[in-house]
């Protein structure tokens, strides 16, 4: 008997312990960012897909070795390029990924002899369509970059 | 003799009651068969596989590293462990010294993990046994790890950080202030855990002396982890074998022999305050110098077989590689330990009451790609 009254009256405090803790939570500034409104600063090293970086002048640095393409995993990469005429190095002319299959995990980026591809810090990817992520073009991405600062 | 049939006192019926694939309880797609006898389990079937992928044979078709972002995929909760133990299966094959520095941030990183991990855990366990509360305020202290292992890793699961030889980039510039200050941070918050629910009546009347699971039954099923040292064996990776700079830093193995749920849960929350002791102690000695040492290009581990064994969240994390001086791997076999956790269920099950039997299956942390891999 008096083991359950004890039973009873400890297993009650607890209760209110617990109570106590949560009530004190309750003024306590909230730890989430009202996403819409505001967002968080994605932090350098964040991995996003590849874009390209560029020269000075606008153009892509990547040299098409296909240096990526065998370093990476799943074959995601697609690279094609050719030779112009009084350049001494190859240049880029397609640069397909397929975000799909991207595990994210950085073989290309450290693999490349020119650095040029970086991981974008992009995290808004959404797309009522799939094929929007099957091929994502590096080349076209960085001509739309360069017309937008260009303006 | 003459056998009687055993007079039944009403009617006996049993039926077959679906655990998923689609269940909460279960964390993922796992099902588990069970015969009810009204309220009790009469047997339980597991029926896993729904999530596999085939983790074994992608290591013997690619180049040895590229394995690498497959290793963060298996258990998505450590992942950061499962990194280490293929690396160091590779180093250890190729002979491969790896400096000091990379030892201690992996050590560092590993434990943070290790903390994240038990988190969730801690959060979906008492979600499992009816519980809101305490998931979120696990997950604002895990968010502030995944904060600092993004700032450092560039993703917040899927780390893919270490590298055969090292890591893949040197400590960013607030990770050590920031794992200080968390460290600071969370010790406090771990004892308002522990009053804001390991001594809650309802939560205790809910999993003392439920679930027994003893150390014989942990050996047949070859459990490992916070199962086995929650029957009182004080059986850790981390000091039965260790690796990397864990012998020499001073922490404790807990154990708990009541064997029970409880134990399981007391076991983990000890956990959490032991690699907060292991993050400390790194931090304190962490040693400058370079974080990658001298690899070749292509990997071509000597010919033979080797293992490499680490203490992930759930338990012993082994990786048998076999290579034939190639390029690509002979064999990788991983051996995870949810798998051995989870076979026990069929017999530690039997004769529970529904809601007891999931009481116990939380306690079981399981993640079920591991289990499938
Ligand atoms: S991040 Fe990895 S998977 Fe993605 S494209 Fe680069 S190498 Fe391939
Ligand atoms: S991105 Fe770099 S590695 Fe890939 S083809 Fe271009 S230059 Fe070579």
């Amino acid at each position: 008997m008096k083991n359950i009254f004890k039973e009873v009256v400890g297993g009650f405090y607890t209760l209110t312990v617990g109570m106590g803790i949560t009530l004190r939570e309750f003024f306590r500034k909230p730890v989430t960012v009202h996403y819409p409104r505001e967002s968080l600063k994605m932090p350098e090293r964040y991995r996003s897909h590849l874009i390209f970086t560029s020269n000075d002048d606008g153009s892509s640095k990547c040299i098409a070795c296909n240096l990526c393409v065998k370093a990476c995993p799943t074959d995601c990469i697609i690279v094609d390029g050719e030779k112009k005429e009084g350049e001494k190095k190859k240049s880029v002319t397609k640069y397909d990924l397929d975000f799909t299959r991207c595990s994210l995990c950085g073989a290309c980026v450290e693999v490349c002899p020119t650095d040029a591809i970086v991981f974008s810090k992009r995290y808004n990817l959404a797309a009522t369509d799939r094929q929007q992520f099957h091929i994502i073009d590096l080349c076209r991405d960085l001509e739309e970059r360069n017309k937008k600062k260009a303006q | 003799m003459e056998l009687h049939p055993v007079q039944s006192t009403g009617p006996q019926e049993t039926f077959v009651l679906n655990l998923g694939p689609q269940h909460p309880a279960t964390h993922g797609v796992l099902r588990v068969k069970l015969t009810m006898d009204g309220e009790f389990i009469n047997d339980a079937v597991i029926v896993a596989g729904y999530v596999h992928r085939e983790h074994e044979k992608m290591g013997e078709n690619r180049p040895w590293d590229q394995f690498l972002p497959n290793t963060g995929r298996i258990d998505y909760l450590s992942a950061m462990m499962y990194t280490h133990a293929y690396v160091g299966a590779i180093e250890r094959a190729c002979g491969i010294e790896v400096p000091p520095r990379a030892e201690y941030v992996r050590v560092i990183t590993s434990e943070l993990n290790r903390i994240a991990s038990h988190l969730v855990w801690w959060g979906a366990y008492l979600l499992d046994l009816g519980g809101m509360t305490p998931l979120l305020y696990a997950f604002d202290d895990r968010e502030k790890i995944l904060d600092l292992l993004e700032a450092l890793t560039g993703a917040r699961l899927t780390y893919c950080y270490y590298r055969v030889g090292g890591l893949a980039e040197d400590l960013d510039d607030g990770f050590v202030e920031g794992t200080r200050e968390f460290v600071k941070e969370f010790r406090p918050r771990l004892k308002m855990f522990r009053r804001l629910v390991s001594e809650n009546i309802i939560f205790r009347k809910r999993v003392e002396g439920i679930g027994i699971i003893d150390a014989e039954m942990c050996r047949k099923y070859g459990a490992t982890g916070p199962m086995i040292r929650g029957a009182g064996i004080p059986n850790d990776v981390r000091r039965a074998e260790p690796y990397s700079v864990y012998p020499e830093l001073d922490f404790e193995i807990p154990v708990d022999p009541a064997a029970d749920s409880m134990a399981r849960y007391k076991v983990r929350m000890e956990e959490m305050e032991q690699s907060l002791r292991i993050i400390e102690q790194c931090l304190d000695r962490l040693p400058e110098g370079p974080v990658m040492a001298k690899v070749p290009r292509v990997l071509k581990p000597p010919e033979g077989d080797y293992c490499y064994a680490t203490e992930a969240a759930r338990g012993r994390f082994e990786v048998r590689i076999v290579s034939t001086g190639k390029p690509v791997a002979h064999r990788v076999r991983l051996r995870t330990p949810c798998f051995g956790n989870l076979s026990l269920f069929e017999e530690a099950a039997r004769g529970m009451m529904l809601a007891d039997g999931i009481a116990m299956m939380g306690s079981l942390d399981l993640v079920i790609p591991d289990i499938d891999r």
